[in-house]
């Protein structure tokens, strides 16, 4: 499924957010979404996902939906949203209740969005039993129950310590490995970019405007290998360059209001 | 092979220096759970021994000892389940009435803008109203019995349910509410599977504070016009100057607070354990 964002503009009331964002998300391709605090990140996110409606511009999708796919366009949240009245099953079967499926079909989701993210053994735990990279891997079982075409992801590892995101990352990278999922990854850290993404759409200062897109050419399974590392860091340089300026900028405009 | 490479070396500072001294105590909450048994005990041995020791007259303050005959009096002659059994029945209609009321608006307050809008004008000017003001209302209005007496309660406790609940609504944390139309579920789902868990925090928390207001109002009801009633109990006894059958029914209606806040203890742990 391919994303096209055009022309988009987003105020919230005189605040202009986003100025004329105008981007297209191939089929399978990862796109990270980086810039500086307030940029507007999330809400292209929002809007993307049809949580926030834009001031103006659209946001299309093209291509077909995937059998069995019940969500096309599916979020994974940097505070996980999950319920905290809920075990970890019921959580994940949250999403498949209004849909009318067999129950056999709703137990193999469920079931096995809880096997590939190890959380077969915590089913029947609360949310709050669960460490923070465990509360994540719930969300990623729960958007994996809907066999989604595209992937939203806000920030989903910000919350986490450095080794969970790392084991986190290397999930991420098994399931696009076997899912080709298309994906908008919105983070403010380049290493995850990096590691991720195909490419890297780099967003101004407030309001927030397309500044640059960069291809990251290394494949996603060599990036770890030493032989990328030249690369990368070629490619780190140049996105903490385009970035360096606006944070600095927006962290002055912060420091002012 | 260097000091810093062997574990066992005593480092020159700390065999020279002072020991730490610990700072960390103080302004931790410790568990007594004898104190407060120990406390009502020697409030009661000091009232009894002030009682038999002739400072303070047994008319104005009787012994606990003879509040506690009294009250043994109430349970043999049956008077205490007769009275009880009326206020009780009291407290649980005009409970149930005013929860349902005040319930049902404040989820529509809370859902509703519009609902809200209209509402939160209204709830604010009747809710400082002291209820048992209207009672003579409730009596020209529904008669000297029952009815006036379930509405002055149930007036009592409709305001702040309302106020519960639409306050418990705000504050469902709106991710979730998000998270949920993001995977498509109808507003009706939202509602069941979200909202009504979500506020239940809330709203039970409201029903300890409209639990404490019927039986304040009960009393009060039952005092102003009731045959029956721990109120009606407690104001004929003092007609008559019997305090210690005042003392005995004060002593049962704080009883029965303690048992409705149990209660509500009970039901919160067990639908809030995820707490």
């Amino acid at each position: 499924m391919r994303l096209l964002v055009s022309d988009l503009i987003h105020r919230y009331d005189d605040l202009t957010v986003l100025d004329g964002i105008d981007l297209t998300l191939a089929e399978g391709e990862i796109l990270a979404v980086i810039g500086p605090s307030g940029c507007g990140k999330s809400t292209l996110l929002g809007i993307a996902g049809g949580i926030v409606a834009p001031t103006s511009g659209s946001i299309r999708v093209e291509g077909e939906v995937p059998d069995g796919c019940l969500n096309p366009i599916t979020f994974i949240f940097q505070d996980f949203a999950l319920l905290p009245w809920r075990s970890v099953e019921d959580n994940v079967a949250l999403v498949l209740e209004h849909h009318p499926l067999s129950t056999a079909e709703r137990r193999e989701r469920i079931d096995g969005g809880l096997h590939r993210m190890g959380l077969w053994e915590f089913r029947k735990a609360l949310p709050k039993q669960l460490s923070g990279g465990m509360r994540q891997r719930v969300g990623i079982a729960r958007a994996l129950a809907v066999r989604p075409a595209m992937l939203l992801l806000d920030e989903p590892l910000s919350a986490l310590d450095a080794q969970t995101r790392e084991l986190l990352m290397d999930d991420f990278l098994e399931l696009w490995r076997r899912e080709k999922t298309t994906a908008l990854y919105v983070t403010h850290n380049l290493d995850e970019a990096l590691r991720l993404a195909d490419r890297v759409c780099v967003l101004s200062r407030r309001p927030g405007r397309i500044r640059e897109l960069v291809t990251i050419e290394e494949p996603r399974e060599r990036r770890q290998e030493p032989s990328a590392q030249a690369h990368l860091a070629e490619v780190r340089d140049r996105l903490w360059h385009l970035m360096k300026a606006e944070a600095q900028m927006a962290d002055r405009e912060i420091a002012r209001a | 092979m260097p000091d810093s490479l062997n574990p066992t070396a005593v480092p020159v500072a700390a065999s020279l220096g002072q020991p730490v001294r610990f700072r960390g105590g103080g302004f931790t909450v410790k568990r007594h759970p004898w104190a407060a048994l120990a406390a009502f005990a020697v409030l009661i041995g000091l009232w009894e021994g002030a009682s038999r020791l002739g400072l303070a007259s047994p008319l104005f303050l009787p012994p606990p000892s003879a509040v506690a005959h009294a009250l043994a009096g109430m349970v043999t002659d049956g008077s205490l389940w007769l009275n009880l059994k009326a206020s009780l029945g009291r407290i649980a209609v005009g409970w149930v009435l005013g929860t349902a009321g005040g319930m049902l608006v404040g989820f529509a307050m809370g859902i509703f803008s519009t609902a809200r809008a209209v509402g939160v004008p209204l709830v604010s000017a009747f809710f400082p109203i002291p209820k048992i003001a209207l009672l003579p209302l409730f009596i020209l209005w529904f008669g000297i019995g029952e009815p006036s007496k379930f509405a002055t309660i149930g007036f009592g406790v409709f305001f702040p349910t309302v106020i519960a609940t639409y306050s418990a609504i705000d504050s469902v944390p709106r991710n979730l509410i998000r998270m949920a139309q993001s995977f498509g579920l109808p507003w009706r789902s939202i509602l069941r599977s979200i909202v009504l868990p979500g506020a239940l925090p809330g709203i039970l928390a409201g029903f300890r504070i409209t639990a404490s207001i019927a039986l304040i109002l009960v009393v009060a009801a039952e005092m102003i016009g009731a045959e029956y009633g721990i109120g009606a109990f407690v104001l004929m006894a003092g007609n008559l100057m019997q305090t210690d059958t005042l003392l005995a029914g004060v002593l049962v209606l704080s009883l029965m607070g303690l048992a409705i806040g149990t209660v509500l203890s009970q039901l919160e742990r067990r639908l809030l354990n995820w707490r």
